[in-house]
């Protein structure tokens, strides 16, 4: 057990830090959350940005146009530039996170050639049509279809919570190629261009007012043969491919970020009063707040344990799902937490009497989709416990 | 950066668990508890056995004729005594074995049985006093060598864990100063991080318990464990323990090597997800094996009560959460 990093992996910190410090005050500011091009405009605009300083796809492997980094490098990486305040990947998630490592792993190098380098650049933004209105924690059960003709697909049904549907360039896109095979056995990956016709795309409206994901609706959409990734009716198992590395590292700078926040609900606490005493004159939620600081100590050291496994072992655990399961319940405490201390102030997404509400309600509020995006806790703790604990399956 | 077990630190994982298993297993650990109590509840025979294979030598140098390792692998060795459920004061013991002089050179060797108490805190409560043959008492200022036989006090009739007998103490001898308050500063973290691996290896047993009576135990026709209401408990047991095993294993690593991180920090995260871990793993472990968790016969409780003892221990949950919370 070895929490040191080696004189290499320190080099690699400081010359990062030295690029951030200069590289994040010339920043835009943020644009609104509602304004999707410019926030695409921003978040491609800081990939191109990490491009050109050779930080693109650092975890990626050479082969496929990335750094070929290592998982503590990576951490590094994340951590640094979480503490920066640098944006996070924003818009370029599914590229970067999913779509590319997954071309990478199980497609074919004219796709690697074709899609990878513009998921580096920031010139492409993906989306994922995984979910559909009667397939989302029973993914596998999806209906969207696609029948042969020819050299495509012809592409019909819906695909719903696609998050950055409205701005992205492509879609990854399950769909069933053999309705007659056992669920899990006749569905393909596609690699779907949002701009072919027959694509209609209706933004939903979240619990915030604003619009982060959308339905997508296929009307007799030709996708080429070329663009699938792996075997055709083969695409539940590159569908793993790619959750793992959903899974994987997709935490790591919310941690950092969670750990910042703890420091700022201290500070509103010894700030906001009741009937003569600040909140942090209660006992009671002081341990709370301790506790939730061991909880963020403990995710970060869990965090490392999994980084180093995956260094080892070349591939991302399933600890992945014991972490998400775990973050993802803490952070929404946290947000509770931070509602508390809002008081009356909390009546408001705004900033009322000098408390930052705009900020802690809209994040209390969005906090809510935690356990459900990404694989619902309920679906964790089947994972959990049929995967690692190898109790019995449903049925 | 590599935070994982070393082939070394695995190689005394599985040594020290193959011990336990064959010392200490089921049979001896329900006749101790059942028929056969030794003065104090501590066996003197285990006790040097348990010395021989390093358990209170471990951290004392090579040339003084100890195992000269960190307390990285101590967090090992106690996790797996805490797994087996040996009874005793290991972790004081432990400590004991690092003062200067004849008392550290004995407790090293398991010729003598060291308890600990923290002096500031109140009730002054001694485990296991029958079985000392010497007392430590923390204090701020630093640690004083007390005679377990001067300790005037009243055995308590009934301890919650029956491996832990309890002395409720009216009167302490003043004793002779054996360290400084830079010790107890150090014991105290040390110990703190010991008594969570204990609970580490507790909350990690309970989860094993639980999970094995699930594949077993049928109702409806299926096994329970195929029941999702009784999968997520058993899938909250084992996210609790490895949140507290990184927890754990940080803090071990950060003791041995201070540059790493904050080691106030550190310490107080790991005491209280090893309490959290083990304590709310109880429950859930009780929960899953119905009436038969409710039984003396079966072994849950004895976890259960063993890890509301370690609790109270080396800072309890809401002094070590206030503690954090004034680091923010
Ligand atoms: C903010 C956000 C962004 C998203 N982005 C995307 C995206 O970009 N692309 C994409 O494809 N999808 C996306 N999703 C969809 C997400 O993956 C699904 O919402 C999620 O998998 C749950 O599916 P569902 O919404 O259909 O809920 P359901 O599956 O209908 O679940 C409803 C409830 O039933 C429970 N439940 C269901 N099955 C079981 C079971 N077997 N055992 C116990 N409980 C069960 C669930 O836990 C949940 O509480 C996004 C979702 C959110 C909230």
């Amino acid at each position: 057990m070895d929490l040191r990093y080696t004189e290499a992996e320190e080099g690699f910190r400081a010359e990062l830090r030295a690029w951030l410090d200069q590289a994040v005050p010339l920043l835009p500011p943020k644009p609104d959350r509602n304004d999707w091009p410019g926030r695409r405009a921003y978040d491609t605009a800081w990939q191109r940005l990490l491009f050109d300083a050779g930080y693109a796809g650092l975890h990626w492997s050479v082969e496929a146009g990335g750094k070929g980094a290592t998982p503590t490098e990576h951490l590094i990486f994340l951590e640094e530039t979480e503490r920066a305040g640098a944006p996070y990947v924003g818009a370029n998630f599914v590229g970067l996170l999913h779509a590319g490592p997954t071309i990478d792993a199980a497609g074919t190098d004219e796709q690697r050639r074709r899609y990878l380098p513009g998921i580096l650049r920031g010139d492409d933004v993906w989306c994922q049509g995984f979910s559909e209105p009667g397939a989302g924690s029973d993914l596998a059960s999806l209906r969207t279809r696609a029948v042969r003709d020819g050299d495509d697909y012809v592409v019909n049904g819906s695909k719903i919570w696609t998050s950055h549907a409205e701005v992205a360039d492509y879609c990854e896109m399950l769909v069933r190629t053999d309705p007659d095979a056992p669920k899990h056995k006749g569905i393909t990956w596609l690699i779907v261009p949002m701009d072919t016709p027959g694509i209609t795309i209706r933004p939903l409206e979240t619990v915030m007012g604003t619009s982060e994901f959308a339905e997508v609706f296929f009307d007799d959409v030709r996708v080429p043969v070329a663009n699938r990734v792996g075997e055709e009716n083969d695409g539940w198992r590159v569908t793993m491919v790619t959750l793992s590395f959903e899974r994987g590292t997709a935490f790591v700078s919310e941690v950092v970020a969670c750990q910042r926040l703890l420091h700022e609900l201290a500070a509103l606490a010894k700030k906001v009063t009741r009937r003569q005493e600040t909140a942090w004159d209660d006992v009671a939620l002081r341990r709370e707040l301790g506790h939730l600081t061991a909880e963020f100590e403990a995710l970060w050291a869990l965090t490392k344990w999994n980084v180093s496994e995956a260094q080892r072992s070349g591939v991302p655990g399933v600890g992945g799902s014991v972490f998400k399961l775990r973050f993802s319940e803490t952070k929404q405490k946290v947000y509770e937490l931070a509602h508390r201390l809002l008081g009356r102030a909390a009546l408001a997404v705004d900033d009322v009497a000098g408390l930052p509400g705009a900020t802690l309600m809209d994040e209390r509020l969005s906090s809510l989709s935690y356990t459900i995006a990404a694989g619902t806790s309920q679906i964790q703790r089947n994972i959990v416990g049929e995967r690692i604990l190898g109790l019995p399956k449903e049925r | 950066m590599d935070f994982q077990l070393s082939e070394d630190q695995r190689d005394l994982r599985s040594g020290v668990r193959e011990f336990c298993e064959g010392r200490f297993d089921r049979e001896r650990m329900r006749a101790l508890v059942d028929t056969a109590p030794v003065p104090g509840m501590v066996d003197r025979a285990l006790w040097r056995e348990l010395a021989e294979t390093g358990f209170f030598s471990l951290r004392i140098a090579e040339e003084a004729g100890g195992v000269g390792l960190g307390v990285a692998e101590a967090v090992l060795v106690y996790e797996e005594a805490g797994r087996a459920l040996l009874p005793g004061p290991l972790v004081a013991t432990h400590l004991a074995a690092s003062l200067p002089g004849r008392l550290g050179e004995e407790a090293a060797a398991g010729d003598v049985v060291v308890g600990l108490i923290d002096g500031e805190s109140w009730p002054l409560l001694v485990e296991h006093l029958d079985a000392l043959d010497c007392l430590l008492v923390l204090t701020d200022d630093g640690i004083r060598r007390v005679d377990p036989a001067l300790v005037r006090g009243t055995s308590v009739a009934h301890p919650v864990d029956p491996f832990t007998p309890v002395t409720a103490v009216d009167e302490l001898p003043v004793g002779e100063a054996v360290a400084d308050a830079r010790v107890v500063a150090e014991w105290r973290r040390v110990g703190a991080v010991l008594t969570a691996a204990l609970q580490l290896g507790i909350a990690g047993r309970l989860t094993e318990l639980a999970t094995r009576y699930a594949k077993e135990r049928e109702q409806f026709g299926r096994v329970i464990g195929g029941f999702q209401a009784v999968k997520h408990l058993c899938a909250d047991m084992l996210v609790r323990t490895e949140i507290a095993r990184a927890a754990v294993y940080a803090a071990a690593v950060t003791l041995d090597d201070p540059a790493v991180g904050d080691a106030e920090v550190a310490v107080l995260t790991a005491k209280v997800m090893g309490d959290d871990a083990a304590t709310r793993n109880g429950k859930d472990a009780t929960q899953v094996y119905g009436g038969m968790g409710f039984t003396w016969e079966v072994d849950v409780h004895l976890y259960v009560k063993r890890s509301w003892v370690h609790a109270t221990q080396f800072g309890a949950a809401e002094e070590n959460e206030a503690a954090l919370a004034a680091t923010l």
